[in-house]
C-alpha cells in the first residue's frame, strides 16, 4: 500500500479537483466490506449443500457453520441492501450514472477493449470513465441489483413468490445468485488489480482527489 | 444571540479543558484499537478469531431477533406456497436428518400417542386411529431446507388449524411448540400464526402412503411456509404456550422464524 504515499509535488500538480464526491467514496467502502461479508458467509452456505461439484476452502469462509454463516448473510444483508439502495437512488438523483456510465456503444468498447490489451488505455483524466470502465460499473450495478433479488427471492419464496416467479422457480433464483457471486468475485479480481496498476484511482477514492 | 459563558462556582475552566482533552485521546485511542481490531478480523486477514467472539455473537444474535420481527411483519397468513403437479414429485424424496436412517426413531403406531398440553381446553392423548378418522387434505408443495436444496413431495393430513380448533386451543397464543421421538429430543416451537396457515399440515401419509419412517412416522408438522428444520418428525406431544421454549436447531443459532 505504498503507492498511496502522496508526495507534496504530486499535490501541487493536480488542482483541487474533487473526482470521487464523498459519498461515492462512503457508499464504496461500506459496500466493499458488505460484498465481502456477503461472498465469505455465502461460500459458507454454499458449502452446507454445494450445487456444483466442488466446495470453498474453509479458511475462506464466514461464519464456522452453516448456522454461523446465515447469520453473518443476514446480518450483512442489511448492509448491502441499504447501501445499495442509497446508491442507486443517489445515482439516479444526482445523474452520475448518467453522466459517467453513459453513452455505452459496441464501438467503443470494441477500441477501448484492444486498447487496454496493448496497454495502451490512458488513464490521464481519473474523471472520465473508458468504455471498459462504463460497461463493468454499468454490468456490476445491474449484477449487484440480480443478487440481491435472486437472494431476496430465495430467502422468502412465498411471500415473496414473484421474485422467484421473475428467475423461473426456487432452485433456478439459486443458480443466479451463485453465477451473480462469481460474477462479483471475477468483477473484483479485474477491479483491484486495475486499481493497484493506477494508483491513483484508489487513492481519488479513498480522500477523493 | 448574547454569548453565554459557561461558570460552574469553584472551577477553573481553562483546568477543566485540560482535564477533559487529557481523558479524551486514551478513550478515542481505545475505541480505535476496539473498531481496528474487529475490522481486521472481519477480512479474515490476520485470521484472529474475533469473528467468533462473544462481542460479534451478541451482535449476531440482536440482529437474527431484529429479523424474526421483520419475517414475521412480512408473513402474509393468507399466502400460499406453491402447489405442483404430482408429474414434479422429487423421487426419491431425500431422508434428511442430523443422524441416519438406521438411528431414525421406530415408532410402534398401536402405542404412539400425541399428547396434548398447555393452553387447550381438552388435554386429552390422542391415538393414531382417533387421528385417521380426522379429515384428511393433499398438499404437493416444495421442502425447502436451511442448507439450500429443495425437494418437491406429496403430503397428507389434518390441517393444523382445525385440529387446534378441536381441542380448544387459545390461538391467541405466541406458540405451539413441538417434541419429537428423535434422539436428543428433537423440538421446534411454532409461532401461532404460521400454526394458523392453511397449508400448515399434521401429515400422515407421503405419496398416499402411511408416513414411512424416513420421513417421520407417525406424524410429521408439514409447515411449507417455513425451512425444512421448522418441519418437526415423530412428533410426540404439542404445546400450545406464550412461553419460547427454544428449539434442537434454533438454540445451536438457525434463525428461529425461518420463514419461507
Amino acid at each position: 500500500m505504498s503507492s498511496l504515499t502522496v508526495s507534496g509535488e504530486q499535490v501541487s500538480a493536480t488542482p483541487a479537483k474533487v473526482i470521487q464526491p464523498a459519498w461515492v467514496r462512503v457508499m464504496h467502502w461500506i459496500n466493499a466490506l458488505a460484498m465481502i461479508l456477503m461472498i465469505l458467509s455465502g461460500w459458507q452456505i454454499y458449502n452446507a449443500s454445494p450445487l456444483f461439484g466442488f466446495s470453498f476452502p474453509r479458511e475462506y469462509t464466514l461464519g464456522g457453520w452453516l448456522g454461523g454463516g446465515l447469520l453473518w448473510h443476514f446480518a450483512a444483508m442489511w448492509l448491502l441492501m441499504i447501501n445499495g439502495l442509497a446508491y442507486l437512488i443517489t445515482g439516479f438523483a444526482t445523474g452520475r450514472f448518467r453522466k459517467k456510465l453513459l453513452p455505452i456503444t459496441p464501438s467503443g468498447v470494441l477500441h477501448d477493449v484492444r486498447a487496454a490489451l496493448t496497454f495502451k488505455l490512458g488513464h490521464d483524466d481519473l474523471a472520465v470513465y473508458n468504455y471498459v470502465q462504463r460497461l463493468l460499473y454499468a454490468g456490476i450495478i445491474v449484477v449487484g441489483v440480480l443478487i440481491v433479488l435472486s437472494g431476496l427471492g430465495m430467502w422468502k419464496p412465498v411471500q415473496l413468490y414473484y421474485l422467484v416467479m421473475l428467475f423461473g422457480d426456487y432452485p433456478t433464483a439459486r443458480y443466479v445468485h451463485f453465477i451473480c457471486m462469481a460474477a462479483i468475485c471475477a468483477f473484483l479480481v479485474i477491479h483491484v488489480l486495475l486499481a493497484l496498476l493506477v494508483p491513483k484511482s484508489l487513492r481519488a477514492m479513498i480522500i477523493g482527489r | 444571540m448574547a454569548k453565554r459563558s459557561f461558570l460552574i462556582p469553584g472551577v477553573d475552566k481553562r483546568l477543566l479543558i485540560k482535564d477533559s482533552i487529557k481523558a479524551m485521546p486514551d478513550f478515542t485511542r481505545r475505541r480505535f484499537i476496539a473498531g481496528g481490531a474487529s475490522l481486521g478480523a472481519l477480512t479474515l486477514l490476520t485470521g484472529c478469531d474475533v469473528v467468533d467472539s462473544s462481542s460479534a455473537e451478541t451482535m449476531l444474535a440482536k440482529v437474527s431477533k431484529f429479523n424474526d420481527a421483520v419475517q414475521a411483519f412480512i408473513f402474509n397468513p393468507d399466502a400460499l406456497a406453491p402447489t405442483f403437479p404430482e408429474s414434479a414429485i422429487t423421487k426419491p424424496f431425500p431422508f434428511n436428518a442430523y443422524y441416519d436412517l438406521d438411528d431414525a426413531p421406530d415408532i410402534d403406531g398401536a402405542d404412539w400417542k400425541l399428547e396434548v398440553r398447555g393452553l387447550v381446553d381438552n388435554k386429552k392423548s390422542w391415538t393414531l386411529e382417533e387421528l385417521y378418522k380426522l379429515p384428511q387434505v393433499n398438499q404437493i408443495t416444495r421442502h425447502i431446507c436451511v442448507e439450500g436444496w429443495s425437494a418437491i413431495g406429496s403430503w397428507t393430513g389434518t390441517p393444523l388449524r382445525d385440529f387446534l380448533k378441536l381441542i380448544g386451543a387459545d390461538t391467541r397464543a405466541k406458540y405451539v411448540w413441538f417434541q419429537c421421538a428423535d434422539k436428543d429430543g428433537y423440538n421446534s416451537p411454532l409461532d401461532m400464526r404460521s400454526a394458523l396457515h392453511p397449508q400448515t399440515q399434521m401429515t400422515f401419509k407421503y405419496a398416499n402412503e402411511i408416513l414411512p419412517r424416513a420421513y417421520g412416522f407417525p406424524m410429521k408438522i408439514r409447515v411449507p411456509t417455513k425451512l425444512g428444520f421448522k418441519n418437526p418428525k415423530y412428533v410426540v406431544s404439542m404445546e400450545v404456550t406464550n412461553e419460547y421454549k427454544g428449539g434442537y436447531w434454533e438454540d445451536q443459532g438457525y434463525n428461529s422464524f425461518s420463514g419461507s
